[in-house]
């Protein structure tokens, strides 16, 4: 047991604490905090992996991940969005309301 | 030397994972999204442990600024009326079956990991190995195209955010 395997395990639990979320929880906000969870776990790996490679100097993880946050940042804009339009045509953010593509 | 490091991750695992375990299961969807906005600041720390002060500056400016009060907006703009706080939780199968499959998911990852020789050297120093200065010439001289996508990425999903989100004007009919 290295202090990789350490990282990785953490970043295992967080991701099945966010899976948990996106699967039990049935509130559209707190199901796209669940997803950005798991994104953050994907985060760490990239920068556990990045540390303990053979040269970090290149920072070729450290790269990876500021650009993955930058997306991750698009993509929670525009899920909130979504949450207020369904907001809007169902007067609820209850997933199991939002059963109908037409508003 | 080498068991310093270790239980400072230990520490930081513990307590953001703490800390987001409390958050996810809470009914009040307001106290979950501040104390995710903990574990954030959290994996931050985890950040700065592993020599990526950089991104860790970019974690706490991301999300513990901008997405947590984002999420703030949206749960104060989708609350008008009190909630049935029974109601946001789901039926209590889906509950179950959820928490079931992420148990699940989490035994085959730590059972996978766990069991993977990873060779190599695993001398943590806490020195950071990258510094500001040096992302900031890799950013300009070998990703300079990723970088301009990223900023139309950006533009694009907050006005097309804003124009999903704004309220339609009420003319036909």
């Amino acid at each position: 047991m290295t202090i990789l395997h350490l990282c990785l395990i953490f970043s295992a639990l967080l991701f099945s604490l966010g899976l948990a979320a996106a699967l039990a929880r049935s509130s559209g906000i707190l199901v796209l905090l669940g997803i950005e969870l798991m994104l953050n776990a994907a985060n760490i790996n990239f920068i556990a992996f990045w540390k303990f490679s053979p040269n970090p100097e290149n920072g070729t993880g450290a790269m990876f991940a500021i650009f993955s946050i930058a997306v991750a940042a698009a993509e929670a804009a525009v899920g909130l969005a979504l949450i207020i339009a369904i907001y809007r045509h169902q007067s609820s953010i209850r997933l199991q309301d939002a059963n109908t593509l037409k508003g | 030397m080498t068991t310093f490091p270790i239980i400072t991750l230990l520490i930081i695992a513990v307590i953001t994972l703490g800390i987001t375990a409390v958050a996810l299961f809470l009914k009040n969807i307001i106290h979950c999204s501040i104390l995710l906005a903990v574990s954030w600041v959290g994996i931050a720390a985890f950040y700065l442990w592993a020599g990526a002060e950089f991104v860790a500056f970019a974690q706490v400016l991301v999300y513990v600024g901008a997405v947590s009060m984002v999420v703030l907006f949206a749960v104060l703009l989708t609350q008008r009326k009190q909630l049935d706080l029974e109601k946001l939780t789901g039926t209590v199968g889906f509950r179950e079956l959820g928490k079931l499959a992420a148990a699940m998911v989490a035994t085959v990852l730590v059972i996978a990991i766990a069991t993977t020789p990873l060779t190599g050297s695993f001398d943590a120093i806490n020195e950071p190995v990258i510094t500001v200065r040096d992302i900031g010439i890799q950013l300009r001289d070998n990703h300079i195209g990723a970088l301009l996508i990223v900023g139309v990425l950006l533009t694009v999903a907050l006005l097309g955010a804003v124009v999903v989100a704004s309220a339609e004007p009420k003319t036909e009919e």
